[in-house]
């Protein structure tokens, strides 16, 4: 096993390395910091500009390679450069990291364990009632636009605190500014600002695993071997917890990776919208500023974030499945 | 029998409104074998997954499954699962995908034992390695930590059956239990199951559409046909004296092995027509539409299973009803005294269906087909981005073949033993990785495109599977032209052939315009033969041409081959792991074994006389569909599964198994471990590639 995930994690480091070098070449060459410095007002002297410029490493007199190689000098270690305001991106980085990972955890955890039990769940009880029902709110969310479906939540929260007038659901930021009170107080006004956020990330990544997780349990649900499993005296129940849903969730885990980066890229809009200040707002901030170093380290958090999770996928499937550990 | 354990009666099962299983009972006394025989579609899989409650929640189940007086039907899951694997436990068909994949072998028989028995987990997996030991897998300590896609089909079934006899029940229902298995694994099977009987003492329900596995294991038998037993009697009875026409066309339709006293085989019996759809069963009895003995009353009402009065034959005096013989057939008196070719009329009796006498020789013609040494081994690859090879699969590894014109040679072998690959090779018209191949007397090295596609129309293939090797959106005409229009054959032509070709095979020419789902497995399979027949070959070859077919179904399509042969002087090159078969359809025999022909000449005489140890295992291993004959042979039981194709041994490959080898003095084996033997010639027509080959009767 160990062996087994070493050799993954190289695998993703090499992956993590090629992801880098293609969005810095992207960054640098798509974005035009020289652009923004000279559409100051009153615009600055060509010599300030391009001193700024060479003084950020992001010059595009300076051949790219020679820009790349300044950059990830510093990267390795540990220094991601400075942003087009001169503040430091590590800081930025630092102050915004805690946000998404706790923007993204909650909602897709929570979703994909109440997925894949929706699934297995509508699969046991295929073309009943329940089952209809879960398919119809599954598909109706699918077809929902993030930035809508917040937009929603957010509606009704607000109707549902006029309507108990108190305001019982918090959705904007992540806590109440000048909030009094011990530890307590503040865990619990923090999971208030979590609950509209998490819940529209966490309500299409129930929607998108319920779909896959019904149909690869309707797999097992007709294979040889639960039959087996029944007939050697376990109830229904024992054997479709044990034997069926174990062998439907191997399939899932290789989805769970590639439903991530979808999550992130859905999570830029959550953050605009319930005022997050993390890493989806800080990208779409720098793109518009053409801030390449601040571009390029969002979009290393995400690659990160990514292979990370194929990496914890693996490691599901390696110990879900014990054939490939042996293979 | 007066206290039969598993008892069933009036058991009826239908899926949305379509009945499966119309009023079954069964009554299976302690400690008895019965065997449970029918097509496939007649519900005999349905009613032991029925007794077990293990049938889909689509199905509706009614009547009564008593279990020592319990009632079954009904009863809800709790209950059920205290029953089975404890006191009935099952052992299904395919042993691959009847084990859940991704836990070890030895964890699924600890469950297996601790649903049931109050055993510690340690004391739990000792009983699970004692019970694989029991089953004869080889050192199961070991294996006992393996998963079920670690084992071979064979081991894997010897598991399952560990698994079931597991906590001592009283009854094991095993649903075609060595259907999906080789002929020698499936010997062993066999004598798996018997040691399991022999341990736990359980009665057995063999659920089974091989008549030769019936005869050689049951005590009773119960004939189903469209969801009913048509007949049930002492398996002796049954099978000397078949009281229901349908039983005595399944015996009639059955290849046999073993040839007649005065060795000619008699004609293969084909039963005309298909079974009923289960949702269309005519009025009356469900077979009249396909019995020749079927009267206006037949039509009328359903005949009812009763003790039917007199013997015709010898088996009981004169006069006496036995009560142990019941059939469901108003004439079922007359047809005690019939034989098979009495009740089925089979077209073309005379000559056609039968071959050249085994007194005849060979013909005197040109070769169509000429192998020497042919060899084929592909690359075992290993990595994920960039493949390395890790070393080679010898699938094939010095075939030699020749058929002549006219003639019909049966390839036989078990699975793995490179037949297909052989045929592929042949059929590529490409030079061989290494020895040669000459088609219609040509070299296939060098051959330009154009004469390889003139080639190609003389030998045509007719694949196993009916259904997957035609279209299902072209209409049957168009497929059978397709080889017309790949000659560039012109229009008039074509809409020339068709027809003929249709009728040739014994199907309508109206029905060039259906869609192949249309058509029954024999239908297809018809169809399959008339396309390969469009462009005129000389040679055919046949892979596994029936093997997909119920029997009664695979009659009239071998029946069709060798009427086919004889009328347009075709060779086949006939494929099959079914020695029976090849019997009955061949002139002469090439035994395969890991890659290699180890024994060909003439059928009768390599049937009568084999010398190679591995022919000699493969002809012992095949059950005769003769009870009595069955219980006085002993078998030669291989040890093991063949090994990997993937090593390729020194000396003989086959000596891991052999029986020959295991009884040499040191000094003989020497010659075996290191030399390959050559397949030498054995006296006329007759080669085997043994160095010490003895004769050994094996029928």
């Amino acid at each position: 096993m160990a062996a087994y995930v070493a050799r993954r994690a190289g695998y993703y480091v090499a992956l993590l390395l090629v992801a880098v070098c293609l969005s810095y070449t992207l960054a640098a060459t798509a974005l035009q910091p020289r652009a923004y410095f000279e559409a100051r007002q009153p615009p600055p002297r060509p010599a300030a500009v391009d001193a700024q410029l060479t003084a950020l490493g992001i010059d595009d007199r300076t051949p790219l390679y020679d820009r790349f190689g300044h950059w990830a000098a510093h990267a390795v270690r540990g220094d991601l450069g400075r942003t087009i305001d001169d503040t430091s991106v590590n800081d930025e980085f630092g102050r915004r990291v805690g946000v998404s990972l706790r923007l993204l955890l909650v909602g897709t955890l929570a979703g994909t364990v109440l997925g894949i039990l929706a699934g297995a769940w509508t699969a046991v009880r295929q073309y009943r009632l329940s089952d209809r029902l879960v398919t119809v709110g599954s598909f109706l969310l699918l077809s929902t636009p993030v930035f809508l479906l917040a937009v929603l939540l957010k509606i009704g929260a607000i109707r549902l605190n006029q309507a108990l007038g108190t305001d019982l659901i918090r959705f904007t930021g992540e806590t109440t500014p000048g909030l009094r009170g011990g530890w307590w107080a503040h865990a619990k006004d923090r999971a208030v600002h979590l609950l509209l956020p998490s819940l529209s990330i966490g309500l299409i990544t129930i929607a998108t695993y319920s779909r896959y997780q019904r149909s690869t349990m309707l797999d097992v649900l007709g294979s040889d071997y639960l039959r087996t499993a029944q007939a050697k005296g376990l109830t229904r129940r024992k054997a479709l917890l044990k034997h069926g849903l174990r062998t439907a969730l191997i399939p899932m885990s290789t989805f769970f990776s590639y439903n991530f980066l979808a999550v992130f890229t859905g999570a830029i809009f959550t953050e605009a919208i319930f005022g997050w200040h993390g890493m989806g707002e800080w990208l779409v901030g720098s793109i518009g500023k053409d801030d390449v170093n601040s571009v390029v380290a969002v979009s290393s958090f995400a690659a990160v974030v990514v292979l990370f999770s194929g990496l914890v996928a693996d490691v599901l499937h390696a110990a879900l499945d014990p054939r490939i550990r042996h293979s | 029998m007066n206290d039969p354990v598993l008892d069933i009666s009036g058991l009826t099962v239908d899926f949305g409104g379509v009945p499966a299983v119309r009023g079954v009972d069964l009554h299976l006394g302690r400690g008895e074998v019965l065997g449970l025989v029918g097509e496939s579609g007649s519900g005999k899989s349905v009613t032991a997954l029925a007794a077990m409650g293990l049938l889909p929640a689509a199905a509706h189940v009614g009547g009564s499954v008593r279990l020592d007086g319990a009632e079954l039907v009904g009863a809800g899951d709790k209950a059920l699962s205290r029953v089975r694997g404890n006191r009935v436990a099952m052992v299904f068909q395919d042993p691959l995908s009847a084990f859940t994949p991704v836990y070890r072998i030895g964890d699924q028989i600890v469950e297996a034992i601790r649903t049931h028995q109050d055993l510690s987990r340690e004391k739990a997996a000792a009983r699970a390695v004692e019970l694989l030991d029991l089953v004869g897998i080889p050192e199961p300590r070991l294996r006992a930590a393996a998963f079920p896609h670690e084992f071979s089909g064979g081991m894997r079934q010897r598991a399952m059956i560990a698994m079931a006899v597991a906590n001592n029940p009283d009854v094991l229902l095993a649903d075609e239990p060595t259907t999906a298995l080789d002929v020698t694994v499936q010997a062993q099977i066999l004598d798996v199951l018997r040691t399991a009987r022999r341990e736990t003492g359980a009665a057995l329900l063999l659920v089974s559409h091989d008549l030769g596995v019936i005869a050689g294991m049951a005590d009773r038998v119960a004939v189903m046909y469209a969801g009913r037993i048509v007949e049930t009697a002492p398996v002796d009875a049954l099978f000397a004296a078949p009281r229901m026409p349908y039983t005595l066309g399944l015996i009639g339709a059955v290849p046999r092995l073993d040839a007649d006293a005065e060795g000619r085989l008699e004609p293969l019996v084909p039963i005309p027509g298909a079974p009923p759809a289960p949702g269309a069963l005519p009025p009356g009895c469900a077979f009249a539409p396909r019995c020749p003995l079927a009267e206006d009353r037949c039509r009328e009402t359903e005949p009812l299973l009763t003790a039917a009065g007199r013997a015709g034959k010898a088996t009981h005096p004169a006069g006496a009803a036995d009560p142990a013989h019941l059939a469901a057939c108003v004439r079922a008196e007359e047809v005690g005294a019939l034989r098979p070719l009495d009740v089925f009329p089979v077209p073309g009796t005379d000559g056609a269906l039968r071959k050249a006498g085994p007194g005849g020789g060979r013909p005197v013609a040109d070769d169509v087909l000429r192998v020497t040494d042919l060899a084929r081994t592909f690359p075992l690859l290993k990595g994920a981005i960039v493949k390395r090879r890790v070393g080679s699969v010898h699938a094939v590894d010095g075939v030699d073949l020749d058929i002549r014109a006219g003639e019909v040679l049966g390839l036989v072998g078990e699975s793995g033993s490179g037949k297909s690959t052989t045929l592929f090779e042949i059929l590529e018209l490409r030079p061989p990785e290494r020895g040669s191949v000459e088609v219609l007397g040509r070299s296939v090295e060098g051959l330009t495109r154009r004469d390889a596609r003139a080639l190609r129309a003389g030998v045509q293939i007719v694949f196993q599977d009916p259904m997957a090797s035609l279209d299902p959106r072209l209409p049957v005409g168009d497929i059978v032209a397709e080889p017309l229009r790949a000659q560039h054959a012109d229009r008039a032509l074509v809409a020339r052939r068709v027809p003929e070709l249709l009728r040739r095979v014994g199907l309508e020419p109206a029905h060039a315009d259906r869609f192949p789902h249309e058509f029954s497995g024999g239908q297809r399979q018809r169809i399959g033969i008339a396309r390969a027949l469009a462009v005129d070959p000389r040679l055919l070859i046949l892979d596994e041409p029936v093997s997909a077919l119920d029997v009664s179904v695979q009659a009239g399509i071998l029946n069709l081959l060798l009427r086919l042969r004889a009328e347009l002087g075709l060779a086949y090159l006939f494929v099959s792991h079914d020695l029976s078969v090849v019997r009955h359809v061949a002139d002469r025999v090439g035994v395969m074994y890991l890659g290699r022909t180890v024994e060909t000449g003439a059928v009768a005489e390599v049937f009568a006389r084999p010398l190679h140890p591995y022919t000699q295992a493969l002809l012992s291993a095949v059950p005769l569909p003769d009870p009595v004959r069955e219980r006085a042979r002993t078998r030669i039981l291989l040890p093991g599964d063949p090994p990997s194709p993937t090593s390729r041994p020194s000396g003989c490959p086959f000596r891991s198994r052999c029986q020959v080898f295991a009884a040499l003095d040191p000094g003989r084996k020497e010659r075996c471990t290191t030399q390959a033997p050559a397949l030498a010639p054995q006296g006329g027509d007759h080669t085997a590639a043994c160095h010490f080959p003895a004769e050994r009767a094996v029928l």
